[in-house]
């Protein structure tokens, strides 16, 4: 417990000079590339995450497996292998991609409304360049952006967010590679921010349950931020678009 | 060959758009899961979803509304197909009497055998060698021009070529494009005064192309001269042509014959060299 207390000093700050329930900051970029149908980078802090979005398309491959009533989400995720601090050896595949992947498809498909798209798919496509902690809410937020940007029909946001409980009574949000490698808890939230639902949740230690609620509310404030950050850059892009193609209104 | 190479992350990267600054008259924008209206007597279109009685928008775009019909269009999105549109495409398979097509849509469009115009005129039968014969017609990886003749209730596109002006494309340059890009307009097929034809597929696909001369094809558009050599100097306006077009794509301007004819004519300030 004595390495849990440095990770907020006595003044309330963190290692890295943040408050406890201060975010990294995040800067983020839409339509990145002309041959994927939308792609996104985003940056929060130092980890760096690029996704590309190609679809709805017709299902490739395995014909068997397109669905009649609604589309099929692929995800893959891949950590580039300069993206540690060890080179990794194999950039996607391996058992921690593979769990990663999953994970994602499980929180998009809670927000793609996929009933619009019969017998279609959608790939997504996310790259770890940099990775210092957080890797699975940025993947997260910048596959929604990609999303967004190809245009594909969401319920809402959907956004993710870290947190961890220093002190054993102090919570803390987005915490970084350096947090994250000196021990506490980290829980991880994926979650509709507008509705508040919760739509993946996970968690590397143990801590009391009591403060199961308090750590969760403040994830979930965090979540509600990033949609702010989020839906800025958003606005930003489409009247960007929208003022260099003349709105160019088809009715 | 040792040449610096330089890497930028996107962030860093020269914003290319030629946004007009001047203009301040956004319309309003809409993002996904945001409310347009709580009342309950408007009807809900495409991009938008009810909710507890709300109807939010489900896409990032600007609303349109026709009387009680509200629908928010995304800037950007796969080719939507409409009846009547020119567009361009690549055969992915040869079905029992039809063709399978990628026009950059949701899913494969269909070109079935009973819209093509055979060689041997209008009134032809459509016997059971034609249906054998297909692959003579087109294979796959060949790209054709043709017109939604249909859309079917689930998204998918039948296409037709039954008019002199569509069909098999011979030598000539693709471009794509996001759809979205494309101006509509009254005729996409275009005969440039600098020596080259354009066929602007509003799916996003472009096709450049040496002059066509419509008197000599007279059977319908199966045949594919390869062996015709193209001049240099309309290999060289082809090309340019084809990096202006990306150009305009890149900075995100609208693309039809006028502006991609002015995009020429600004860059032949900039001469290219011989490799």
């Amino acid at each position: 417990m004595s390495r849990n207390r440095e990770l907020i000093s006595n003044i309330g700050l963190r290692l890295d000079g943040r408050r406890a329930l201060e975010l990294r900051r995040i800067r983020c970029k839409l339509g990145l590339f002309s041959e994927p149908d939308g792609s996104a980078y985003i940056e929060q802090g130092l980890t760096k995450v690029l996704a590309a979005v190609y679809g709805p398309h017709q299902v490739r491959g395995n014909r068997s497996k397109a669905q009649h009533d609604c589309a099929i989400v692929n995800c893959q995720f891949s950590m580039a292998v300069f993206s540690t601090g060890e080179r990794k050896r194999r950039p996607r595949g391996d058992r921690k991609s593979t769990e990663m992947s999953i994970h994602l498809h499980q929180a998009l498909i809670a927000a793609i409304k996929v009933e619009l798209y019969p017998w279609s798919q959608i790939d997504v496509y996310v790259e770890v360049l940099h990775a210092d902690g957080g890797i699975y809410p940025a993947c997260v937020n910048a596959a929604t952006l990609a999303l967004i940007d190809a245009g594909i029909p969401l319920k809402e946001y959907l956004c993710a967010c870290t947190a961890s409980l220093a002190s054993n009574d102090i919570p803390m949000i987005d915490i970084s590679h350096q947090e994250e490698i000196m021990g506490g808890p980290t829980l991880t939230v994926a979650a509709l921010p507008m509705s508040g639902k919760v739509v993946l949740l996970e968690m590397s230690q143990r801590f009391h349950v009591d403060h199961l609620p308090k750590v969760l509310d403040k994830a979930l404030k965090g979540c509600i931020d990033i949609k702010n950050i989020l839906d800025e850059a958003v606005k930003n892009n489409v009247r960007e678009i929208g003022s260099s193609t003349g709105w160019a209104s088809s009715t | 060959m040792s040449r610096k190479i330089y890497i930028r992350l996107a962030t860093d990267r020269v914003n290319t758009s030629v946004a007009i600054e001047g203009l301040r008259a956004y319309p309003s924008i809409y993002t996904p899961g945001q409310i347009i209206t709580n009342q309950n007597e408007f009807m809900r279109g495409h991009g938008t979803y009810e909710d507890n009685g709300l109807l939010k928008a489900s896409v990032a775009g600007v609303q349109e509304k026709v009387n009680n019909l509200i629908s928010v269009r995304p800037l950007k999105s796969r080719y939507n197909g409409e009846v009547g549109d020119v567009v361009v495409g690549r055969i992915t398979e040869v079905q029992q009497k039809r063709w399978k097509v990628n026009t950059n849509s949701r899913l494969d469009s269909i070109l079935p055998l009973s819209s093509v115009n055979l060689p041997g005129g209008e009134l032809r039968r459509r016997s059971v060698e034609d249906e054998h014969m297909m692959r003579n017609y087109l294979q796959e990886g060949d790209l054709i021009s043709a017109e939604v003749k249909n859309v079917y209730s689930d998204g998918s596109l039948s296409l037709h070529t039954r008019s002199l002006k569509y069909g098999k494309l011979g030598q000539g340059i693709m471009v794509k494009v996001f759809p979205s890009l494309i101006k509509r307009s009254k005729t996409h097929f275009h005969n440039l005064p600098i020596g080259i034809s354009l066929i602007l597929g509003t799916n996003g696909f472009i096709w450049i192309c040496p002059i066509i001369n419509n008197t000599e094809e007279s059977v319908g558009g199966f045949v594919q001269n390869l062996e015709e050599v193209v001049p240099e100097i309309t290999r060289a306006t082809m090309s340019r042509t084809r990096n202006c077009i990306l150009a305009l794509a890149q900075s995100k301007m609208m693309l039809f014959d006028t502006s991609i004819l002015f995009a020429y004519e600004e860059s032949k300030s900039i001469t290219y060299q011989n490799y």
